[in-house]
């Protein structure tokens, strides 16, 4: 009986007693640690949790698999009355593909590139007999018109190469759905696409899951996707459970605390303050890499000891203003004016006292520190190299930024590799802080890490902004870090400045097109978002 | 013009510069001889007359640019001019075309490279590609010790066990391989036989390891595990979604390698005294004879730049960015 | 976590926070854990330095000592017999480690120096510099080194200079790019534009900031690089171009007795004596792709999983 299909209610997936580990480091380590988890028919559950919280393997697992490497210890993994854990690969074969499905992060690696996109949508179906080849190729043109695929007839007939990323998504949420799987497994399907891009892809995912009455897993680290797409919410952390409860009552009222603090990042929000003297302008600046130009007359002001936040997509010229007012990258036209003076435009001319006041704090700051320098090493260069600052001096220093930070003396003699994701951060801004600086440009300073500690950066820097009276310009995507941080607010794309003013000017109506998009286009932590979205849509 | 079609022309363009500079460096090998090399050639005997005319037939007295091209002129129609050996003080020549010289050898070394890549192309595929699907088993872990060993070993190591064994203890095969354009195909064969063995055996070891590591690489691609979840069997796995992908890799390691034995051939055909060019270069260089020095370096670089070049328009023509284009 | 689950500090945030160890205890707990392959290589690796070393104190005769009986067979005088012109073949082969070993150090230390400094040079400079070098050791690399050797050595003659020399040049074209590619990797870390930013010279930028990031494929690849030249060095002198008697070297000592091996039906020992410097050439190659297979696969981080 493999192609029973399920009826609505019933429990189509049910996992006991789960434990995966996984082997790293010569030793078994513990990635799912006893997880138990029930899934109806049609039903959509959403897993949520940080990095390393097992969401991931938990995924897979509930398809019966485990990547290379990892192996299941305990539990059962029961599928419509099967225990897949007891199958053999061979049999979990039948499975895959065709009652169950699965659709990963990166469609762009995920598709070989070597064959046309409808023979991969199509191939499980065909395989697995569900239909032939005429009509699986007609039902796959069906539901890339549903996902909303442009010019669905011929879509498929291309490679993989010569589709965008955001279409590619759909495609592979087409090629999941083509068998008319049971249970569908979305691995954070639109954590790579920009937030315009994402609003698109969520609503046909949804439109289709429901449609055919689907049961899905959908695994994110986002809250407001999760409400979006999901009926119930299970919090995972370090590989255990933490709660589950339907949507609507996680999002009203969750019970534990470790919840409560995931969600309580999306409400700090710094108090707007006005200023008046400006420390940085950049005038009418045009800049190009090689040939292609990239930045297309920006101005932006940025007042002394607020901060700016510099919001955009992939691609809107945000990181390349930042590289203008480095000197990294030197302008083709206009002024970059520093504190009353213009800045030479290539680093090389610029003074040391220039360089030092102007100090920047990358995305990663895993890449942003040498990994054979101690915290001691990388936080007193800065020191000995501007201020001149030496022996015992240049310790009691570290120390004393140390502590700015909210770390102690025990730090100095770590590698950043013995450091965790925020403390690593934490030292990038205290080798900023080292050189005394005015200006400090933060390139998407939180948006790698997860959002406990993202709250933990943002109100270490909206502290030491206070302290020490610094101005920052803040680089993001995220629209509710601009909320957390920012006074004023630049709005890029493509290279230009769509909009600047005051937080709550920029963020209220009446809106430029994208700067509403833009808006319109960030998932609320609301379940019906998405829905008044659409209706919205059809409306206009 | 289509892409693939722009890249192949793009690639040869730039094999023939390569050509082009290579064969500049091994003409001006005639140029940086010390100023001395006549009186070297003929003999502390001979005249100031004789060398005086043997500079002149190496028309020295040319500006190096106009040598240069008549040079490749020539080097095209087949003229690789003249040997230095056979010559003599009295101005007596005895000395043979290049071109006589190498024809025949060139004959040899490609039947003996034929002959190896046929025996070593299969196995060293056959035991890559399964090494890496049963990676970490107990045969990939044999496989890869044995062949880190064996790529450890000098080549003259492996024929000199192989002459011990199969020659001198158990007299299988003959030690010399003396072969000539008279020799029957299989007497032929017969008397190839170790150099042939020998060649393999490093050569397998090499191209193991590479296509192992290419494969290992291929599969770790994230639509292979795509393909796995839904529902591909193993063979479907390697047949439909690895091997289209495969042939640009495995291309370059066959290339690789084959032009790797254009270096092990050298070695073993002096091991074994076998007429090719190897033999005949390292004889040249011994005794500085230039002109036939530079008529081999030239056959061992076309080979192996064109070798590359192979591999390379097999990339080229199987890359579906290419074949594809937006 | 001390810290209780559910209140943040940074000091407390785990992570994957790796345990903090000094170098040392970290090297020793990686050498109890190598393969026998490693330590088997490392034995081997340590034993051949120490032979040349102090090649003159274990020989029982001199390099080049001649005696009045060639081809002896091996005998309580005469450990592995002497050659064809009467000289003592173990006493030559502990000088050929001196002398093979030691040419092929000498040769990779400057393959090295020259390749390794341009490729940083044209890593971080990115321009024409970059350009120029890249095409130059493009062509360079077009024919194989051995045939380029050959060319070259039947050029300016085979001494021991000329033979450094000339490989050494060859092959700093793989050093160079190899340095090239992991510097290029290093150079577009944020650490190195952070370095940049702060206004750190190039010099420092180099030394500092790049250099110790790519050590490790820098060691294995000295490993790799050393066998390679090792075993060309040896092939030409095995043809007879390379290094020149009467220095006593592994790969001519090969060439001057091979003909025993013919002999083996009579005397096995006689037909093993030209394989003796082959397999002493070939275990010290294993022994460093032995170490080299390991060091490359603990610094990768990869566990081939």
């Amino acid at each position: 009986m493999m192609n029973k299909k399920t009826k609505k209610g019933d429990v189509l997936l049910s996992i006991k007693g789960l434990k995966i580990q996984g082997f790293s480091d010569e030793k078994w380590h513990d990635i799912i640690n006893g997880i138990d988890l029930t899934l109806h028919a049609g039903e959509v559950l959403g897993l949520i949790g940080e990095s390393g919280a097992g969401k991931s393997t938990l995924g897979l697992a509930a398809m019966g698999y485990t990547q290379p490497g990892c192996r299941i210890t305990a539990g059962e993994i029961i599928f419509d009355g099967v225990d897949l854990t007891k199958l053999t690969d061979g049999e979990k074969r039948k499975f895959w593909g065709n009652r169950m499905t699965y659709v990963a992060q990166s469609a762009a690696a995920s598709f070989n590139p070597a064959h046309r996109l409808i023979v991969q949508t199509t191939a499980s179906t065909i395989r697995a007999g569900i239909k032939d080849q005429a009509s699986a190729y007609k039902d796959a043109q069906h539901l890339y018109s549903v996902l909303n695929l442009p010019d669905p007839k011929h879509i498929g007939e291309r490679y993989p190469h010569q589709v965008s990323g955001g279409q590619l998504q759909r495609v592979m949420t087409a090629m999941a759905m083509s068998p008319r799987p049971d249970l569908l497994i979305f691995d954070e399907p639109t954590t790579a696409l920009d937030v315009t891009t994402q609003v698109e892809v969520l609503a046909s995912m949804r439109s289709i899951v429901e449609e055919f009455n689907t049961a899905a897993i959908y695994i994110t680290h986002d809250l407001a996707v999760v409400a979006q797409m999901a009926d119930v919410i299970k919090v995972l952390r370090y590989g255990n459970e933490v709660e589950e409860a339907p949507t609507r009552q996680m999002l009203n009222a969750p019970q534990q605390e470790y919840t409560k603090s995931l969600w309580s990042v999306r409400s700090l929000e710094k108090t707007q303050q006005e200023a008046e003297v400006s420390i940085l302008s950049l005038q009418s600046i045009d800049a190009a890499y090689g040939l292609e130009k990239v930045l297309h007359d920006v101005s932006i002001e940025v007042p002394k000891g607020s901060t700016v936040a510099v919001v955009g997509e992939s691609g809107s010229g945000k990181s390349t203003a930042a590289r203008v007012i480095t000197g990294l990258l030197p302008q083709m036209s206009g002024i970059v004016r520093f504190d009353g003076e213009d800045l030479p435009p290539t680093l090389s001319n610029r003074s040391k006292d220039q360089k030092r006041r102007i100090q920047m704090i990358y995305q990663m700051a895993d890449t942003a520190m040498n990994p054979r320098q101690t915290v001691r090493e990388i936080i007193g260069r800065p020191l000995e190299f501007y201020l001149g600052m030496r022996g015992s001096e240049q310790t009691k220093r570290i120390v004393e930024l140390l502590e700015m930070i909210e770390l102690d003396v025990s730090f100095t003699e770590r590698l950043p590799g013995e450091l965790s994701g925020g403390q690593k951060q934490r030292i990038c801004i205290a080798r900023a802080l080292a050189a005394e600086p005015d200006f400090i440009i933060c390139d998407e300073v939180t948006s790698a890490l997860d959002q406990i500690v993202q709250e933990g950066i943002l109100k270490l820097l909206l502290r030491l902004q206070e302290e020490l009276g610094l101005t920052y310009l803040f680089i993001t995507h995220d629209i509710s870090t601009v909320k957390a941080i920012a006074d004023q607010v630049v709005v890029m794309n493509q290279g230009e400045v769509v909009e600047q003013g005051l937080k709550t000017e920029v963020f209220s109506p009446p809106h430029p097109d994208y700067t509403e998009l833009l808006l319109s286009s960030v998932p609320e932590m609301d379940p019906d978002w998405l829905s008044n979205l659409n209706k919205k849509e059809i409306r206009s | 013009m289509h892409p693939v079609l722009k890249t192949v022309l793009g690639r040869l363009g730039l094999g023939l510069a390569t050509l082009f500079i290579v064969s500049i460096i091994i003409f001006s090998a005639i140029e940086m001889l010390p100023g001395d090399f006549g009186q070297a050639i003929l003999g502390q005997a001979a005249t100031e007359e004789t060398v005086a005319a043997f500079r002149r037939e190496l028309g020295l007295d040319e500006p190096p640019y106009i040598r240069y091209m008549q040079w490749v002129g020539s080097a095209i129609q087949g003229d690789l001019g003249t040997s230095f050996s056979g010559r003599n003080a009295s101005g007596t020549d005895r000395s043979r075309e290049v071109i006589d010289l190498l024809a025949p050898r060139l004959w040899n070394t490609l039947f003996l490279a034929g002959i190896t890549a046929i025996v070593a192309v299969p196995i060293s595929l056959f035991l890559g590609i399964t090494s890496a699907l049963y990676r970490n088993s107990i045969y990939d872990r044999t496989v890869n010790t044995t062949t880190l060993t064996t790529i450890s070993f000098p080549e003259f190591f492996v024929a000199y066990i192989l002459i011990l064994l199969l020659s001198s203890l158990y007299p299988v095969f003959p030690s010399l391989a003396n072969v000539d354009a008279s020799t029957p195909f299989t007497e032929r064969l017969y008397r190839s036989a170790l150099p042939a063995l020998t060649l393999t055996l490093v050569i397998v070891a090499h191209m193991m390891r590479m296509t192992r590591a290419a494969i290992i690489n291929l599969l770790a691609s994230p639509y292979i595990q795509m393909a796995r979840l839904s529902g591909a069997s193993q063979t479907e796995v390697i047949l439909k979604h690895a091997l289209p992908n495969a042939w640009a890799p495995i291309a370059t390691v066959i290339a690789f390698n084959l032009a790797y034995l254009v270096v092990g051939v050298v070695v073993v055909e002096v091991v074994f005294v076998y007429p090719g060019v190897g033999q005949l270069m390292v004889d040249a260089v011994t005794s500085r004879d230039i002109p036939v020095v530079q008529g081999c370096a030239l056959i061992f670089a076309i080979t192996y730049i064109l070798l590359n070049l192979i591999a390379d328009i097999i990339g080229i023509i199987t890359n579906p960015r290419l074949l594809h284009p937006k | 976590m001390t810290q209780g689950k559910n209140t943040y500090s940074a000091a407390g945030e785990v992570g994957s926070v790796v345990e903090k160890r000094t170098f040392w205890t970290r090297a020793k707990i990686e050498l109890s854990k190598s393969p026998w392959t490693a330590r088997f290589g490392m034995l081997v690796i340590f034993i051949y330095a120490i032979l040349a070393i102090f090649a003159p104190f274990f020989a029982p005769y001199g390099e080049a000592q001649v005696f009045p009986e060639p081809y002896a067979p091996w005998s309580s005088t005469y450990i592995f017999g002497t050659d064809q012109i009467g000289r003592d073949i173990f006493s030559r082969m502990i000088f050929g480690a001196r002398n093979t070993v030691g040419i092929a150090v000498a040769t990779t230390f400057l393959a090295f120096l020259i390749g390794g400094t341009l490729g940083l040079a044209a890593a971080i400079n990115r321009s024409w510099l970059d350009q120029f070098l890249s095409r130059s050791v493009d062509v360079l690399m077009a024919i194989p080194s051995l045939i380029f050797a050959l060319v070259l050595l039947s050029i300016f003659g085979s001494t021991v200079t000329n033979l450094i020399l000339i490989i050494a040049v060859l092959d700093s074209t793989r050093v160079f790019r190899l340095t090239r590619a992991v510097a290029l990797n290093v150079v577009v870390m944020d650490y190195v534009e952070a370095a940049r930013l702060r206004g750190e010279g190039l010099g420092w930028i180099m030394r500092r900031e790049i250099l110790p990031n790519i050590m490790p494929p820098l060691i294995a690849e000295f490993g790799l690089r050393f066998c390679f030249v090792f075993l060309t060095i040896a092939a030409l002198s095995f043809l007879g171009v390379g290094i020149q008697p009467p220095t006593a070297d592994w790969g001519s000592m090969v060439r001057d007795n091979a003909s025993l091996i013919m002999f083996a039906q009579y005397d096995l020992k006689a037909g093993l004596t030209p394989l003796l410097p082959a397999a002493a050439i070939a275990l010290l190659t294993v022994a460093i792709n032995f170490v080299v297979d390991w060091f490359l696969h603990k610094t990768s981080g990869l566990h081939d999983e």
